[in-house]
C-alpha cells in the first residue's frame, strides 16, 4: 500500500458504511428490546430472575437517579479495588508463564482507573507488563463492565428523556447483567472465533522461542489469550491492547478483513444508540436526527485525514522514495483500511490503534484530536458518547430557543435552569480538565523531556495525552512518556472525574426531566427533528469544539504542518 | 448505613458473578473451542520446517536483510529489530530529524545492495508494531533486480515469482501485500538451497 488507492478506499467506505447503518439500524431495536425487559416470562426470564434474587434485586424494583448513580459508583469502586489488587498481586497467581511481576503503584493505580473508566490509556506494554491472568480477569473483565456501565447510563437517560412524570429511570444492577449477557457476550464471543479463524491467537502457552528462518535470528514470540480480549476490547470500544503495538500487531489484526472486522464491532454498539433511542422515544425520527449529525461530523474527518495522508511525507522527495507515509503503519491494512480505524477509534472512545498516531501527517493526527476534544460525540461510544450527546442536544435546544424566543423543549419536556447545569457540566468538564492539566505540565520543568517530538509536535503529544485521558479514549500520541508518577496520577484523576462527573451529572439531569410532564406540541415548539434543527446541533458541537481548543490546535498541528510544508 | 451496605454487599455479588463469567467462563470458552476448531491460528500460526523446527510464524515478520532474500519492512521494536515480545513502532513524526535521519541510512543500504529506482516507502519506513509481516507489491519487485543478481537466478524468474505469489492473495478492497517469510522461502525453493 506504498501507492494509495483512492478510488478502492473510497468504495470501501461507502460499502462499509452502508454495512454499518443497516445493522445498527437492526441492532439498535434488539438492544431497545433487551433494556425494555419485555422477554421476561420466557427461560430467560426465569434464569435472569433467579440471579438478581440471588444478588438481593428485583427486574421490577427500579431506583431513582440518585439510587442509579450510587449502584453504579459502587460497582465501579469494587471493579477498581479487584483490578488494583489484581495488578499489585499478579507476580503470586497463576497464569502467569513467563513470571510478570506486580505493577509498580503508581502504573496499577492509573491502569486500573484507565480499564474501569472505558478508557484504556496504556502506560505499560502488554506483553511485557502483564501476565494471562490479568489479561483475563483483570482488562477482559473491565472491558465488560466499563462498557456496559457506560450503556446502562445511556439507556438510564434515554428513559429519563422518554418517560413523564416519574422519578424512576431503572435498576442498574438489573441494566449491567442483562447488557452483559445479552449484548457483549454473544456477540463478543462470536466475534473472537471469528478473528481466531483470520490468525488472532488465543492461547495460554508460554512465550514461542523460534529459530528464525535463513539470516534473521532466533525470536521470543509473545502469545496469549488474545481473541476473547480482543473482540470485547473493540465491541466495548475500550481499546486496551493485548500487546503494546495494539491492533498494529499482527496477533492482535492479521488480516484486512479482521481490520474490518474490528472496525465494525467498534461501530456497532455506537450506531446502535441513537436507533435504539428513537425506538424507546416512539420516534425513528429522533433517532435519525442524532445519526445524521454524528455521520456529517464524521465523514468529513475521515476524509480530512485520509486526503492528509494521501500526498506522504513532502521531505520524502530527496531520498527518491514514493507513496504514502509508512512509518507506524502496517502493510496489509491499505490506506483505507488504517483512516477509517483511526477516524472510528477517537469518533468512539475506543481509541485502539492499528498505526502509531504520533507518525502521522499533523493534520492527520490533529483529525483524532479533534474528534477526541469534541467530547466523543460523533457516535459516542458505548453510552458516554451518547449522553454526552444528549448534553449537547440540551444545549443546542437552549441556545435556539433563546435566539428564536421560544421555550426551550426537548421532546415535550421543558429545559429549565437544572438541566442546563447539567447539560452544561457534562459537555464542558472533560475540556477543562484538558486545558488545566496541560497548562500545569507545560509549568512543569519534566515535561520537555517526556516529549518525543521536537517542535510544536512535542505540543501535539502533551495535548493528546490529557485530551485522551479525560475523554476517555486511550489512544495516545504513544511517543510521549506518560510513565511518570505526575502523568500517572493526574492521568488517573483525569480519567475518573472525566467518566464520573458527566456521568453522574447526565443522570440528574435524566432524574430532573422524567418528572416533568410532556407539554404537547404547539406552533412555539422547536422540532428537534428537522433538518433545521440537525443543522444547527452540529454548529453548537464545532463551536463549543473549536471555541475551548482551537489555540492548542494552532500552536500544535498546524503549526507543525506548516513547518514541514511551508519549509520554516 | 445499613442501606449503604446492603447496595455494597448486592453490588459485589453482582460484580462476583459477572467476573466469573467474563473474566474465566467466557475465555476459557473461546480458548477451548478456537483451540479445536482453529488449531494452527489459535497457537499463532507457527511455522515448522522438515526438521520439526519452529521458525517463526506466518504472521510475525523476520529481520531479513538484503541482498540474498527480500527484506521486510524496518523494525524499531526495542533492543532488537523485530522482538516478537515488545511489539512498537518509532513514534517519530513525520518533520522529525531523527527519522529524516534514520531514512537516509535506509536508503542508503538498499542502494548499497543494489536496489534502483524510486523506492516504495515501506521499505525505508518502519512499520507500527514493528512485526510487520508484509510489504507492498512495489516493494517486493523494487528488490528483484538485487535479488536475482545476488542469487544469479535469472530475473524474469524471480519476478514471476513474486507475482505468483502476490496474484494467489485473496484481498477484496486491498491491494497486494507479500508474505516476506513466505515470499524468501519460495525463493530458496527455486534456487535448489531448501
Amino acid at each position: 500500500m506504498a501507492q494509495p488507492a483512492p478510488l478502492l478506499d473510497g468504495s470501501l467506505f461507502i460499502a462499509f458504511f452502508t454495512a454499518v447503518t443497516i445493522t445498527g439500524v437492526l441492532f439498535g431495536r434488539y438492544m431497545a428490546h433487551v433494556f425494555s425487559g419485555d422477554y421476561s416470562r420466557g427461560i430467560p426470564g426465569a434464569l435472569e430472575a433467579r440471579l438478581f434474587r440471588f444478588i438481593g434485586t428485583s427486574a421490577g424494583e427500579e431506583d431513582d437517579w440518585k439510587g442509579y448513580a450510587r449502584e453504579m459508583l459502587i460497582f465501579n469502586g469494587i471493579g477498581f479495588i479487584a483490578l488494583l489488587a489484581l495488578l499489585l498481586l499478579q507476580g503470586y497467581l497463576p497464569l502467569n508463564p513467563e513470571g510478570c511481576g506486580a505493577f509498580d503503584p503508581g502504573t496499577a493505580v492509573h491502569t486500573a482507573a484507565s480499564f474501569v473508566t472505558n478508557t484504556n490509556y496504556q502506560i505499560y506494554a502488554g506483553e511485557v507488563s502483564a501476565s494471562y491472568l490479568t489479561q483475563m480477569a483483570g482488562f477482559t473483565v473491565q472491558n465488560f463492565l466499563s462498557a456496559a456501565t457506560g450503556i446502562c447510563i445511556a439507556v438510564a437517560v434515554m428513559r429519563g428523556v422518554t418517560r413523564r412524570s416519574t422519578d424512576r429511570i431503572g435498576n442498574f444492577r438489573v441494566d449491567v447483567t442483562r447488557c452483559v449477557l445479552y449484548i457483549l457476550l454473544p456477540v463478543a464471543f462470536a466475534a473472537a472465533l471469528l478473528l481466531v479463524s483470520q490468525g488472532v491467537i488465543q492461547n495460554v502457552d508460554p512465550y514461542v522461542h523460534a529459530a528464525g528462518y535463513g539470516p534473521a535470528g532466533p525470536q521470543t514470540i509473545a502469545m496469549g489469550p488474545v481473541a476473547s480480549q480482543e473482540a470485547v476490547k473493540e465491541f466495548g470500544t475500550n481499546g486496551g491492547g493485548f500487546f503494546n503495538a495494539n491492533s498494529a500487531h499482527p496477533y492482535e489484526n492479521p488480516t484486512p478483513f479482521a481490520n474490518l472486522v474490528e472496525i465494525f464491532l467498534i461501530l456497532l454498539i455506537p450506531v446502535s444508540l441513537p436507533f435504539a433511542f428513537g425506538r424507546m422515544a416512539g420516534s425513528m425520527r429522533q433517532g435519525w436526527a442524532i445519526y445524521i449529525v454524528m455521520l456529517a461530523i464524521y465523514l468529513p474527518a475521515l476524509g480530512t485525514l485520509y486526503v492528509a495522508e494521501l500526498g506522504g511525507n513532502p521531505l520524502m522527495e530527496q531520498f527518491d522514495v514514493t507513496g504514502v507515509s509508512m512509518e507506524g503503519k502496517e502493510a496489509r491494512f491499505g490506506l483505507g483500511g488504517t483512516a477509517l480505524f483511526a477516524a472510528s477509534t477517537t469518533a468512539t472512545p475506543c481509541g485502539a490503534v492499528n498505526a502509531m498516531f504520533d507518525s502521522f501527517m499533523p493534520i492527520a493526527g490533529m483529525v483524532p484530536m479533534l474528534l477526541i476534544l469534541l467530547g466523543e460525540v460523533v457516535f459516542g461510544g458505548v453510552g458516554s458518547g451518547f449522553y454526552t450527546f444528549i448534553g449537547f442536544i440540551v444545549l443546542a435546544v437552549f441556545i435556539a430557543g433563546l435566539m428564536i424566543g421560544r421555550s426551550p423543549e426537548y421532546l415535550g419536556k421543558k429545559i429549565e435552569v437544572r438541566e442546563m447545569r447539567m447539560a452544561v457540566l457534562t459537555v464542558l468538564v472533560p475540556g477543562v480538565l484538558v486545558l488545566i492539566l496541560t497548562g500545569i505540565a507545560l509549568l512543569l520543568p519534566g515535561t520537555a523531556e517526556a516529549m518525543h517530538n521536537p517542535g510544536p509536535h512535542g505540543l501535539s503529544e502533551l495535548v493528546y495525552t490529557f485530551a485522551s485521558m479525560s475523554n476517555n479514549n486511550g489512544s495516545a500520541f504513544a511517543g510521549f512518556d506518560a510513565s511518570g508518577i505526575f502523568y500517572a496520577l493526574t492521568g488517573a484523576a483525569a480519567m475518573a472525574i472525566g467518566r464520573f462527573v458527566p456521568a453522574v451529572a447526565m443522570l440528574a439531569l435524566a432524574g430532573s426531566i422524567a418528572q416533568k410532564k410532556t407539554v404537547p406540541p404547539g406552533p412555539g415548539t422547536l422540532a428537534t427533528a428537522s433538518a433545521t434543527f440537525t443543522v444547527w446541533t452540529i454548529l453548537v458541537i464545532l463551536i463549543v469544539g473549536a471555541l475551548t481548543f482551537f489555540p492548542l490546535f494552532a500552536m500544535g498541528p498546524i503549526a507543525d504542518h506548516l513547518l514541514l510544508f511551508g519549509g520554516g | 448505613m445499613t442501606a449503604i451496605r446492603q447496595a455494597v454487599t448486592s453490588g459485589l455479588l453482582l460484580f462476583l458473578v459477572l467476573f466469573a463469567i467474563t473474566g474465566f467462563a467466557y475465555p476459557l470458552a473461546v480458548t477451548l473451542i478456537a483451540g479445536a476448531a482453529f488449531p494452527y491460528q489459535a497457537h499463532g500460526s507457527l511455522v515448522v520446517d522438515g526438521q520439526g523446527r519452529v521458525i517463526g510464524s506466518d504472521l510475525i515478520g523476520q529481520n531479513f536483510s538484503a541482498p540474498f532474500y527480500f527484506q521486510g519492512r524496518p523494525s524499531e521494536t526495542p533492543i532488537t529489530a523485530y522482538n516478537a515480545s515488545a511489539s512498537g513502532g518509532s513514534n517519530l513524526a513525520p518533520g522529525n530529524p531523527l527519522l529524516l535521519e534514520h531514512i537516509a541510512d535506509r536508503v542508503r543500504a538498499l542502494r548499497n545492495a543494489g536496489v534502483q529506482g524510486p523506492i516504495p516507502s515501506d521499505l525505508v519506513m518502519a512499520s507500527g508494531s514493528g512485526l510487520d509481516p508484509a510489504i507492498s507489491l512495489d516493494a517486493a519487485l523494487v528488490q528483484v533486480p538485487a535479488v536475482a543478481e545476488a542469487r544469479g537466478l535469472p530475473e524474469n524468474e524471480v519476478h514471476a515469482l513474486v507475482l505468483a505469489w502476490a496474484e494467489s492473495l485473496p484481498a477484496p478492497f486491498v491491494e497486494p501485500c507479500i508474505n516476506v517469510l513466505s515470499l524468501n522461502r519460495e525463493l530458496d525453493r527455486l534456487d535448489g538451497r531448501d
